[in-house]
């Protein structure tokens, strides 16, 4: 099992996040900039809604043949120089890493930001089998330090506030460190530098890989997937099945809308193409190059309840919009992928008992699905997550209960307008100047924070008599 | 304008429950406009919750009552956009390709939220109200997101003498309400809640305007815990009767 098992309950993972004033005020910060650039990016160019639905198309047909334009992928990789490698799970992924690692006689490896070795948990297995995993991006730079786990896709650091990153940096430093960007960038680059020289194996993910000319594609912000792709002596990516693109002109399609969905650039600063290893005659890039490519539950899904989540960019934009990410951050969902569609992605890679609770994590208000750059309908693939949970009885029976008897009193009107009355009878004690200010058993979790409005003292569908007869 | 002079009025479960007046007040308006309002009998509820939490026999169970109680009606009027929402888009799904799916599509198409109604559906948006000063408007998530619907309800709200609609930043945010989610993870909905409420307070507003029962719920819950003057209350409390209209 590559999951930590997640023992805490959500609602007190999302309790204890909620009780973390720095993560609130971190999160806040981040994810309203995260909008408002992103609403800017689009706002400035008119061809952008046209262009998500070309890319949600382009992915689309991409996933009918699937099979042929990995086959194709892999030809033109090995045509290249290169080596592909299949793993259908988490675990054979981390193996293969694994002996290339040992055959080359790796002893670090420089890593550029990856959810793809993240969901396989490749660092863990490195440094147990004594090479030592050394990430590149700052942001996972400096959960590394703190011996954490990215809380958002593209900003795995975006739960820290500054202060905080200052005090960790000068925890491992001994020395003071100024809680400014700017001089705690300049040391995490000096750090790295060396790093960089040192490594043997570069380790990335891939945002693309476009199966006409085996090019692997990283779409980064500093550059450092440039050092990493070009001064080990062997590269390995690992990548989703699903990441493959037929063409450079798709991929020209899905550069126009991802860097603007993430952070609401135009363009990231470097879009990083890697075709192969070094041929005779370059100066720069590896003697050997590896591509990993990752099933881990993909590929059941082509056919299944969630095939449009492998339309996925992971670009995070869901996760900025979202009113339940930007309460609770990340780390409170438990795995790998946090936000909407990581709930998607961890009933993808884990099975629907993972999502028991998370697929309820959300209050379906749809800003996901707007966001989202190939609109993958997110709250769609919820409901049918929560309906999977309640047909396999994963769900809770008193739940399943509860529900049934709605949906039998729903039918029976006779007894809808009896609950009513019912209703009026029981909410007695607990009503005062016309609220409800605290009942016993479920609907306390609502009156322990909220006002509950009384059941009329009559209801519309008894007041329809006297408006029938105002109408003569 | 193309929609019915007569209509249905689906009271919905909550309103009917919690907020008749709403549905008094929706029934008188549309007699002032000339529109015949009936109230078939044997309602109950849309099937929303039963669908959102993955029940989804049971919700066609209920959907298939609805599509008899309005069988006969030219069209329905809503006052709730995640109701509309559920009728208008979720039925069709959810009774398949049959007679039933035949008649959910065809009652999709005869459904109307309350403000769509009056806007798009009989193109009227100047109204008198009783109600004078500072007005915020929430964008419910399924009116807005779901039924692509912002501007019916501004409409009517700028139409309004004597009522300034303010800003309210974050207007398309989720107040936190959605169904069961608000008692499965009430502290994250609280949480949402607050930071809508906050800017509510912030714009000055006297009181905060929805088109969706279910947010009234929400916003007017955790304004009365707050024990803030600020109301939340439905468009259809705010429109008293066509502009030039007799008293």
């Amino acid at each position: 099992v590559s999951e930590p098992v997640v023992t805490t309950p959500l609602r007190d993972r999302a309790r204890h996040a909620l009780g973390d004033r720095f993560l609130h005020e971190a999160l806040d910060i981040a994810t309203t900039k995260f909008i408002g650039l992103r609403r800017e990016a689009f706002g400035n160019f008119p061809e952008g809604e046209q262009l998500r639905d070309r890319a949600r198309a382009i992915k689309e047909a991409t996933l009918q043949r699937l099979d042929e334009h990995l086959e194709r992928l892999v030809d033109s990789v090995e045509r290249l120089g290169g080596h592909v490698h299949f793993a259908t799970t988490a675990d054979e992924a981390r193996d293969i890493v694994l002996d290339i690692a040992r055959r080359t006689g790796a002893r670090m490896a420089v890593k550029s930001k990856s959810m793809a070795t993240e969901e396989i948990h490749l660092n863990d297995a490195l440094a147990a089998a004594g090479v030592t995993p050394v990430e590149t991006d700052l942001g996972e730079y400096i959960i590394q330090l703190a011996h954490e786990r990215p809380s958002h896709i593209i900003a795995p650091a975006i739960h820290k506030t500054k202060g905080q990153v200052a005090e960790l940096f000068a925890r491992e430093l001994g020395r003071e460190v100024a809680a400014d960007p700017e001089v705690l960038t300049r040391i995490a680059r000096a750090e790295l530098r060396e790093k960089f020289l040192d490594a043997d194996l570069g380790i990335t993910g891939a945002n693309f890989a476009v199966a006409e000319t085996g090019t692997v594609v990283l779409v980064t912000n500093e550059g450092n997937g440039r050092m990493v792709t070009s001064l080990p002596r062997v590269h390995v990516a690992v990548m989703g099945v699903e990441k493959v693109v037929p063409s450079m002109t798709d991929l020209m399609v899905f550069l126009g809308v991802l860097a603007k969905s993430a952070t609401g650039q135009k363009l990231s600063v470097y879009t990083t193409l890697v075709q192969g290893p070094r041929r005779p005659g370059e100066l720069e890039g590896p003697d050997e190059f590896h591509l990993v490519l990752l099933d881990n539950g993909r590929i059941a899904q082509i056919g299944g309840t969630l095939r449009e989540a492998l339309s996925c960019l992971r670009c995070g934009a869901c996760l900025n919009v979202c009113p339940v990410y930007r309460q609770i951050g990340g780390h409170a969902y438990g795995y790998t992928y946090p936000g909407p569609i990581g709930i998607l992605l961890t009933a993808m890679l884990n099975g629907p008992r993972s999502v028991k609770d998370l697929a309820h994590a959300s209050s379906l208000c749809g800003a996901c699905a707007e966001a989202c750059p190939v609109r993958i309908d997110i709250p769609r693939m919820l409901i049918a997550l929560r309906k999977e949970v309640d047909e396999r009885k994963i769900a809770p029976w008193p739940e399943r209960v509860v529900f049934k008897a709605l949906a039998w009193l729903l039918c029976h009107p006779a007894l809808y307008r009896a609950s009513a009355r019912i209703g009026r009878v029981l909410q007695r004690p607990f009503t005062r100047d016309g609220r409800i200010r605290a009942l016993p058993t479920l609907a306390g979790q609502w009156t322990k924070t909220r006002d509950l409005p009384p059941v009329a003292a009559r209801t519309f569908q008894e007041r329809w008599a006297a408006l029938e007869r105002e109408a003569r | 304008m193309t929609a019915p002079r007569r209509v249905a009025l689906m009271i919905t479960c909550l309103a009917d429950m919690f907020y008749p007046e709403i549905g008094e007040r929706i029934v008188r308006l549309l007699r002032r406009l000339g529109v015949g309002v009936t109230f078939p009998a044997g309602q109950t509820c849309c099937g929303l919750p039963l669908f959102n939490s993955g029940y989804h026999a049971g919700a066609a169970a209920v959907a298939r009552r609805t599509l008899r109680v309005f069988d006969g009606a030219e069209a329905v009027v809503v006052p709730s956009g995640s109701c509309a929402w559920m009728v208008k888009h979720e039925y069709p799904g959810l009774l398949g390709d049959g007679a039933d799916g035949v008649a959910a599509r065809r009652l999709a198409e005869r459904t109307y939220e309350f403000s769509q109604y009056l806007v798009r559906g009989l193109g009227r948006t100047e109204f008198e109200t009783a109600v004078s000063g500072r007005v915020a408007y929430h964008d419910s998530c399924h009116l807005l997101r779901g039924l692509h619907e912002a501007e019916a309800p501004r409409t009517l709200l700028r139409n309004l003498r004597g009522v300034e609609v303010v800003d309210l930043p974050g207007s398309d945010e989720c107040c936190g309400f959605g169904g069961s989610f608000s008692v499965r993870l009430p502290e994250v909905s609280t949480a949402i809640l607050d930071r809508k409420l906050a800017g509510v307070e912030a714009s000055g507003a006297g009181c905060v305007v929805a088109c969706d029962a279910g947010c009234l719920m929400q916003m007017q819950g955790g304004l009365g815990r707050r024990g803030s003057p600020v109301r939340a209350v439905h468009l259809a409390e705010l429109l008293e009767r066509e502009r030039g209209e007799a008293p």
